[in-house]
């Protein structure tokens, strides 16, 4: 007979710095579902917690690091990928990942990402979109939606957004899919795919940012999830260019693409290790 | 197949050497990009690095590349770089993450004259005041300015070392003219080159402190995957490396870092001295500045100018003390550097006004002739 | 379950059934397991948790089937369900 935990210990307290809990992001917040999510498939997928490293950069979604119980790095803005590439170079047999924001990953990080998804690291990028810059107080991102409103915006933002299931899948990505915090067990079952696959994976996920973002275009929290529940169309193997961000439209979520190509670490093995030496530089 | 550690003479440029160096040091990660006149450095390294086990990536920026030396340091892999000016303004603000998060690595900067793009393919050195506050926020660096080939391959061990002794950047600032120079080096023995790791930590793993000191002032590292779950992050932190924003948190943060430096000045400065015993005019130089004034030191004295030299080979944190008792004791200072008065600043700070501080500079482009290092001595004494 | 046609097998399906667990004091009062919970098994309180916000109380326990949703949705790891282990004897019997 199975034994009840104690009432007060949820299932993801071992892996939570419990004397940081309650975190710091506010009431119907999507980060924090999406770090939920992150946690519960770290633990079913099986792989050594021990050797798993959460890299995030600056904003609200980078704080996510901070609040995990493994070895967590809290980088500058823009550079968590470089970072964990340096880190799953040295030492390949990390689980490296990377958790941040939209703001933090394909502006200032733009760069980086993609020629970390060029070079297919090892890695899982778990990406928050939350269409804006929410913890500088809500400014326009590479990812806000045309016509929304935001601090640096104020009229309306007048560019429209990445797409970003389809650039990583241009620079390289072999694993990219898109949920939202509201089809949380899709969400899940897409991290722990990711986990366990080798190459660069890229998951975006879209949640709500009710004081930033939400309150300057008339979305409360539960309205966001509303939206997310209407206007959403899950649609396997999509083509990542149908894949723009139009919530008049709707936008498709699911899992586009999942491919095999050997990781950068392998072909830099293969490639420049003296190859009669590569058994024992291996095992050193 | 080359050995690791290539113990023999050689006929090296500065930058090979550099390399060797790194290697002989233990360095086995070097994330890298391509600028003159730093990318020979890169070069080598991608070619060695395969051989002795290590990995070599160039990186898609300079921002990238010391990113990806920060990342592989917290990895337990020593690791470093090498740039030049413009580079290393792109990388500075990581420098700053490395700094507060105490993570060991070792950048060489092959100066050449700037502002901005410069002069690609000419040395100076005039990125001496950046190396010390180039990152914003206050903090304490050390830089090592070899003047030679072989000075660059022993003073890139000793780079590696303090790093990982002190869990700091190290500033390697050579420049162009050293690091495109071909000249002997020798290599000794792998067992001669004594290398450092940084502190591993000991006992209980869980609620372990990554930020709380040993008593000598520095804690010890945890690696990433070694099981103590830290959490490393560039804002403000305290002794569990948690981010607290308050000024008390700040100011014992700063404290640690600080001291870290300022209480084993005694381990970390180090100079050289030529001729300086009875001199009456001290002249401070680095890097190779310092081999134009070793022939104008011994030019001076046979003109009967009672002239030493203080070659310095930390250039940060600045020998502040043996400055202000030589300005005790002495008619005057001149410093001698390529660039319009950086170090000069230093020096003439701390004479305090005791002893005249005058400058030899230029803005860079060509090394300093020992004849104008004359020609000041005389119409400034 | 209420069904236009049975199923043939109704008897033999065993639905589960649920615990669900508070935790108060970490709640912010966003309202997404009220607003998601399949069976509406939650709703807000009228009391005030340590931070001031009114954190779910558990109006139909009988209705929990132990989906987790409420636990996966949640953003602030302040809710959680187990199966509930008088059903579970029940089941083993």
């Amino acid at each position: 007979m199975k034994q009840i935990k104690k009432s007060s210990s949820h299932p993801l307290d071992d892996l939570l710095r419990l004397d940081r809990i309650p975190h710091i992001w506010c009431p119907g917040c999507g980060i924090g579902t999406a770090f939920s999510s992150c946690l519960t498939a770290m633990k079913r997928s099986g792989i050594d917690l021990q050797k798993t490293v959460m890299i995030s950069g600056i904003g609200c979604s980078g704080r996510g690091a901070g609040y995990v119980n493994l070895d967590s790095y809290h980088t500058t803005h823009g550079r968590a990928i470089p970072f964990a590439t340096g880190m799953k170079l040295a030492n390949p047999e990390l689980n490296v990942i990377v958790f941040s924001g939209d703001g933090d990953l394909f502006a200032i990080g733009g760069n980086h990402f993609i020629h970390a998804a060029r070079r297919n690291v090892d890695m899982t990028v778990i990406c928050v979109n939350n269409f804006n810059y929410g913890m500088t107080g809500g400014q326009v991102a590479a990812t806000t939606p045309f016509h929304a409103k935001t601090t640096t915006t104020p009229m309306g933002n007048s560019e429209s957004p990445f797409n970003l299931p389809l650039l990583a899948y241009a620079s390289g990505a072999t694993y990219v899919s898109r949920w939202t915090v509201l089809h949380t067990r899709d969400l899940m079952e897409s991290i722990e795919e990711a986990l366990l696959k080798r190459g660069f994976s890229f998951i975006e996920v879209l949640a709500p940012c009710p004081v930033n973002y939400g309150r300057r275009n008339r979305e409360k929290p539960l309205d966001s999830l509303k939206i997310y529940q209407e206007r959403t169309l899950i649609k396997n193997n999509a083509q990542p260019s149908e894949l723009a961000i139009d919530f008049d439209s709707g936008i498709i979520l699911g899992k586009f693409i999942d491919e095999d190509r050997p990781t950068c670490v392998e072909m830099y093995d293969k490639t420049c290790r003296p190859q009669d030496l590569s058994e024992e530089t291996k095992a050193a | 197949m080359r050995p690791t550690v290539l113990t023999g003479d050689h006929f090296f440029t500065g930058d090979v050497a550099c390399a060797e160096g790194a290697i002989a040091a233990g360095c086995r990660f070097f994330g890298g990009y391509p600028i003159t006149p730093a990318t020979e450095v890169a070069e080598h390294m991608s070619a060695r690095l395969p051989e002795v086990g290590g990995t070599f990536i160039q990186m898609e920026d300079e921002i990238g590349a010391i990113a990806s030396v920060i990342g592989a340091s917290c990895a337990g892999v020593k690791s470093m770089t090498a740039t030049s000016g413009p580079g290393f303004s792109l990388m500075m603000e990581n420098i700053g993450l490395a700094i507060c998060i105490e993570a060991p690595c070792v950048i060489a900067n092959v100066q050449r004259a700037g502002p901005s793009t410069g002069l690609p393919t000419l040395g100076a050195q005039s990125d001496m005041m950046q190396a010390r506050w180039g990152s914003h926020g206050h903090y304490e660096i050390i830089a090592l300015a070899p003047a030679s080939p072989q000075e660059i391959f022993y003073q890139t061990v000793t780079a590696f070392n303090l790093s990982e002794t002190y869990r700091l950047p190290v500033l390697i600032m050579t420049d162009e003219m050293i690091g495109h120079l071909s000249e002997r080096v020798t290599i000794p023995d792998a067992k001669k080159i004594k290398t450092i790791f940084r502190k591993r930590p000991k006992g209980r793993k869980d609620r372990f402190k990554p930020y709380r000191p040993d008593p000598d002032g520095i804690a010890p590292m945890p690696i990433a995957g070694d099981g103590y779950n830290i959490h490393m992050t560039g804002l403000t932190h305290d002794e569990r490396g948690y981010p607290v924003m308050t000024a008390d948190a700040q100011y014992e943060m700063m404290e640690r870092l600080i001291s870290k430096v300022r209480k084993n000045l005694d381990d970390i400065i180090r100079t050289e001295s030529y001729r300086l015993d009875d001199a009456e005019i001290v002249i401070v130089s680095y890097g190779v500045s310092s081999r134009t004034c070793l022939a104008a030191v011994d030019e001076a004295r046979e003109q009967g100018i009672k002239a030493g030299l203080l070659k310095l080979i930390t250039v940060w944190p600045f020998p502040e003390d043996r400055i202000r008792n030589l300005a005790e004791k002495v008619k005057g200072f001149v410093t001698v550097e390529i660039n319009l008065g950086q170090i000069h600043l230093e020096v003439e700070r701390c004479a305090g006004g005791k002893a005249p501080a005058f400058l030899v500079g230029h803005p860079g482009g060509t090394i300093i002739s020992p004849e104008r290092v004359i020609r000041t001595l005389k119409e400034a004494f | 379950m209420v069904f236009w046609r049975l199923p043939l097998d109704a008897d033999e399906i065993q639905i589960s059934r649920g615990i669900v667990h508070i935790i108060e004091d970490r709640c912010k009062g966003c309202g997404y397991c009220i607003e998601f919970c399949p069976k509406q098994v939650l709703e807000f309180s009228t009391k005030f948790n340590l931070k001031g916000y009114h954190p779910p109380v558990v109006v139909k326990p009988d209705d929990c089937v132990n989906c987790h949703y409420c636990e996966i949705i949640c953003p602030e790891f302040a809710v959680f369900s187990v199966e509930d282990p008088a059903h579970m004897e029940n089941k083993e019997k």
